[in-house]
């Protein structure tokens, strides 16, 4: 490039802007806005009623659908076995089933992932895939009542009435299973670093602990920490009321004007912990998991005794899916107790099939996955998890950000 | 003014205990681009790190050139990477064959509109790109466009015409007219002269263009965020990445891009040495 | 062909060739600031959609209720241009002064690190000033720093990183300015009998203006509207307007709030340029260019 021309900047330093021009620009850009106007004077369209039609015949629909050979997937990156660039779980899959699978991990976020879907599913398209995983909160909720999602012919997934555990059953957000079965699950915990906290840590409001004041993280989304200032007032998140949450944001905004909290991170939160920039923070169970493994050694998780949040990624089929059976095929495979164990050997998040931690001690020989609770919790640990709120509607939805929002975003 | 390039404003040379004065100022620049050298040798160290769960950690574990011989282990962060180049190198072709044209009007021409055109694309080049972005998506949304590959493309070449024009236009405007005179004096229709006369003159002004507007491409990162789509470019997918780690090939890549900068600043070096001192 | 026809052409040639370039920057940036301006006068949400019910309303509201976000928008973004400046504006003098013909190299290995994208390069700061990392690490077991210091999470950070990525963009103009200077007016002081220090003060500096003018703009502009910075160096107290918009936009759906946002941050730089354009005096710029 030629760096000196002084051709570009001369450009740039010379003004344009006389008086007159000015003027001349505005009365322009006026116009060009009357005509913006005019072209928005319709508005934008909402989704509702965009989906399928209630009490459409589901049933009869699934008889007449046949398996093509291909597979659509997006997923979250990190999430699924992975050697060398190829992904063994899938290789198998196509070996058995002759489906080919186009396994795109662009989900990054939940929240921007839907606000991509959500216009394409609302002009009645299909949006190129045939399985999407979605974490269970307002986006999900959304799918589900604007009628995007192809309800489950669950005669076709044996597997998973098999083999799923009780994490994977009948989530409060989808009950019978309906529209969803789990991919992964997760605790939201705690997360931290004995050294440099000087004790162990038990409690939610541990967070609050003056003693840590500049070295606690919190989570930056708005649901993850909503719930845990509930859990620290012994409020259960999911019968949360409008009067609970101004509570709680109460108790989070006087944590962070006291200068406790270090900073709201979304998921670098666990580099901040590995490097020492906070001793205690919200964290998630695999990435504890992973932190070990990578030579954090130190750090540990807890699932608090006021309770962890258990949230779902979910597997889904979204309306006009070019490939439902093949979808289908591919969740009766994995909730194989063999196909699982591999995915869950490298993913560590928790597994919805306890069979597969069987296989992973013995068959796969990794008892560092076989015994970790973070991976196989034991029923009482189960039985300390929560679920989150479920929101009723929009207003419910913007209640609740407008609530929490302003903490994190001061 | 070459013959007072030597020895700048300074004037006479400075002896003796003034001597040391005159480092400086190069001292300080050197520890300016020092610093901001700085990330990068940080990111050349860190690819040859080992790093036992695929995704790179600033724990230093041990030399390694795994990631060297596996740059392209994870398609998705190689079609990322793809897209990028993809994108940059259409929406600079795009803006440059818009661009050129428009420059040549707003240098050469009166016409009524011209003080619009100037602030407009003025207020294109100044305008944050948040605002950009935003309200491109907002437009994108209300006419139901769904964003991907497309939508992208779309809004590079908006901001890169932008820069093209300008670049351009300051060195058409810079163009000695008599040479176009002499040419059309000599029989060239108007095609001819622009393509031997005036294209020939202009053209490290378009090449200076043209790359400005490739690099403002490629690192673009807030206006594409806003209107990907579920499109992945570099910039993107490593922002996402690094919530959940990113995998050291990303700093594999990076590194190569830096080095693939450091060939072309040691041509254009060669290239000064060969035109001789008297042109800087 | 006749004189009239000849005489269209030759009128009409401008058009034409500004014509494909003019459309595509009005279709697609002027007519979405438009489409946006419109997008903010809506009420509604995303499921029953929106309706445009002219609610001028929300400019107030929402000026009130982000009017921290955008002082600390501004603040930070002008910081950081200042900095910027005080720290390229020697480096680029050095070069145009005294680069001879290694001039366009030097600007190159400026330009260098910024090939590489920035979100990596963020990323490696955030390792470098990492509160037990390289510099701050080895500089408390020292005894220099007291041991909860940190860098990260702070507002300094945030300057930081947005000083950082706008280095070049502030030395390339004023190099620019600083090499267009007739070195014999220069010359001209000297004999006059100036000292060096008032040569730079009443002939260099005052030539370079339009070079600081427009790397000024360059910079507060792409700072003040940043959110990349905060986000990733940044703490509890440190959302830029940027952010705002962004979460705004793409996590809460909330078109006229972010719209509206948008578009008060639009105008309060473009009032800016236009003011800062007439102090600094615009037919001064003209003059000197």
């Amino acid at each position: 490039m030629e760096a000196d021309d002084p051709a570009f900047l001369r450009g740039l330093t010379q003004s344009r802007l006389s008086r007159r021009q000015l003027v001349r620009a505005g009365a322009a850009v006026a116009a060009a806005g009357s005509v913006g106007s005019i072209l928005s004077a319709c508005g934008i369209s909402g989704t509702r009623d965009t989906g399928a039609p209630a009490g459409f015949d589901w049933a009869s629909w699934w008889t007449q659908q046949r398996k093509h050979g291909v597979l659509d997937w997006a997923n979250w990156p990190l999430y699924i076995d992975t050697s060398h660039g190829s992904h063994p779980s899938l290789e198998l899959f196509t070996k058995q089933t002759g489906i080919q699978v186009n396994y795109k991990p662009v989900i990054q976020d939940n929240a921007s992932f839907f606000s991509q879907i959500s216009p394409v599913l609302q002009s009645k398209q299909g949006i190129g895939y045939d399985l999407i995983v979605i974490t269970d909160g307002w986006e999900l909720t959304q799918m589900i009542a604007n009628r995007w999602l192809i309800p489950l012919d669950h005669s076709r997934i044996p597997n998973f009435a098999r083999y799923a555990g009780p994490i994977a059953k009948h989530p409060v957000f989808d009950p019978k299973n309906r529209y969803t079965v789990t991919w992964q699950a997760g605790i939201t915990g705690i997360g931290y670093n004995p050294k440099n906290t000087g004790r162990e840590i038990t409690s939610v409001k541990d967070l609050w602990d003056p003693a840590f004041k500049g070295k606690v993280g919190m989570m930056s989304d708005d649901t993850e920490l909503g719930s845990v200032g509930m859990l620290a007032l012994g409020i259960d998140p999911a019968k949360s009321t409008p009067a609970d949450w101004k509570r709680a944001a109460a108790l989070l905004t006087k944590q962070r004007d006291d200068g406790i909290v270090r900073q709201y991170y979304d998921q670098s939160y666990i580099k901040a912990l590995e490097d020492g920039d906070t001793w205690i923070t919200q964290a998630w169970s695999g990435d504890i998991f992973q932190a070990n493994y990578s030579g954090f050694k130190d750090l540990k998780f807890v699932i608090p005794k006021e309770g962890g949040m258990l949230w779902h990624d979910n597997c889904m089929i979204p309306l006009h899916a070019q490939n439902p059976v093949d979808a289908l095929e591919w969740m009766d495979f994995y909730y194989q107790p063999k196909v699982e164990a591999m995915i869950e050997d490298w993913v560590n998040y928790l597994c919805p099939v306890p069979a597969a931690q069987g296989k992973i001690a013995n068959g796969l020989d990794d008892p560092a996955v076989a015994n970790s609770p973070l991976v196989f919790p034991s029923a009482a640990e189960i039985k300390r998890l929560r679920g989150y709120y479920d929101f009723r509607g929009i207003d419910d939805h913007n209640q609740w950000t407008s609530i929490f929002d302003p903490i994190i975003q001061s | 003014m070459s013959a007072a390039a030597g020895t700048g404003v300074l004037g006479a040379r400075p002896s003796g205990p003034r001597r040391l004065r005159r480092f400086i100022l190069p001292g300080y620049v050197v520890a300016v681009i020092a610093y901001t050298l700085v990330p990068i040798a940080v990111m050349i160290l860190y690819s040859f790190n080992k790093a036992p769960s695929g995704r790179l950690t600033f724990a230093w574990k041990g030399f390694t050139l795994d990631w060297y011989k596996h740059p392209f282990d994870i398609p998705d962060l190689t079609s990322a990477l793809v897209h990028s180049l993809e994108i940059a190198s259409l929406s600079t072709l795009i803006a440059t064959a818009l661009g050129v044209p428009a420059a040549l009007a707003l240098a050469r021409y009166r016409f009524r509109g011209r003080a619009l055109s100037d602030v407009v694309i003025l207020a294109d080049i100044a305008a944050p790109s948040v605002v950009v972005g935003a309200s491109l998506l907002g437009f994108f949304i209300y006419l139901g466009v769904p964003r991907g590959f497309t939508t992208i493309l779309i809004a590079h070449v908006a901001f890169n015409v932008a820069f093209v024009v300008v670049v351009v236009q300051a060195r058409v405007r810079d163009l000695d007219e008599s040479l176009v005179e002499a040419a059309k004096d000599l029989g060239a229709n108007p095609f001819v002269a622009f393509w031997k006369v005036t294209f020939p003159l202009i053209f490290p002004g378009i090449l200076a263009g043209a790359l400005l507007a490739f690099a403002l491409s490629i690192d673009d990162f807030i206006i594409t965020s806003f209107v990907a789509g579920q499109t992945l470019t570099f910039p993107l997918w490593v922002y996402g990445a690094v919530k959940v780690g990113i995998p050291p090939q990303v700093f594999v890549m990076g590194t190569l891009i830096f080095l693939a900068g450091v060939a072309i600043a040691i041509a254009n070096v060669v290239a000064q040495r060969r035109r001789g001192p008297a042109t800087a | 062909m006749t004189a009239r026809v000849a005489q269209l052409r030759r009128t009409a040639v401008p058009y034409v060739l500004e014509l494909p370039g003019g459309l595509w920057v009005v279709v697609f940036f002027v007519v979405p600031l438009a489409a946006i301006l419109s997008v903010s006068l809506m009420t509604g949400n995303s499921i029953d959609g929106y309706s445009l019910t002219w609610n001028f309303h929300i400019y107030p509201e929402v000026i009130d209720q982000y009017s921290t976000q955008f002082l600390r928008s501004f603040y930070y973004g002008l910081a950081s241009t200042a900095i910027a400046l005080v720290v390229m504006y020697p480096v680029a003098y050095w070069i145009a002064f005294h680069g001879g013909r290694h001039k366009s190299t030097m600007l190159l290995v400026i330009l260098l690190p910024f090939f590489v994208s920035f979100v990596i390069r963020i990323l490696t700061w955030q390792f470098i000033l990492a509160d037990q990392g390289i510099v701050l690490g080895t500089l408390k077991d020292i005894g220099l720093l007291p041991s909860d210091f940190h860098v990260l999470s702070t507002p300094a950070a945030v300057i930081a990183g947005l000083t950082y990525d706008s280095l070049p963009f502030m030395a390339l103009p004023i190099y620019v300015a600083l090499d267009n200077i007739d070195r014999t007016h220069i010359e001209a002081a000297a004999d006059l009998g100036a000292s060096r220090l008032q040569q730079f003060l009443r002939v260099v500096l005052p030539l370079s203006a339009p070079g600081v003018y427009a790397g000024i703009l360059l910079v507060a502009i792409t700072n003040i509207g940043d959110y990349v910075s905060a986000a990733i160096l940044g703490g509890p107290s440190t959302t830029m307007i940027g952010n705002i918009i962004q979460t705004q936009y793409v996590e809460n759906a909330n078109y006229p709030t972010a719209s509206a946002l948008a578009l008060i941050l639009m105008a309060a730089l473009l009032l800016g340029m236009y003011v800062y354009a007439r102090a600094f005096g615009t037919r001064t710029i003209q003059e000197y260019v």
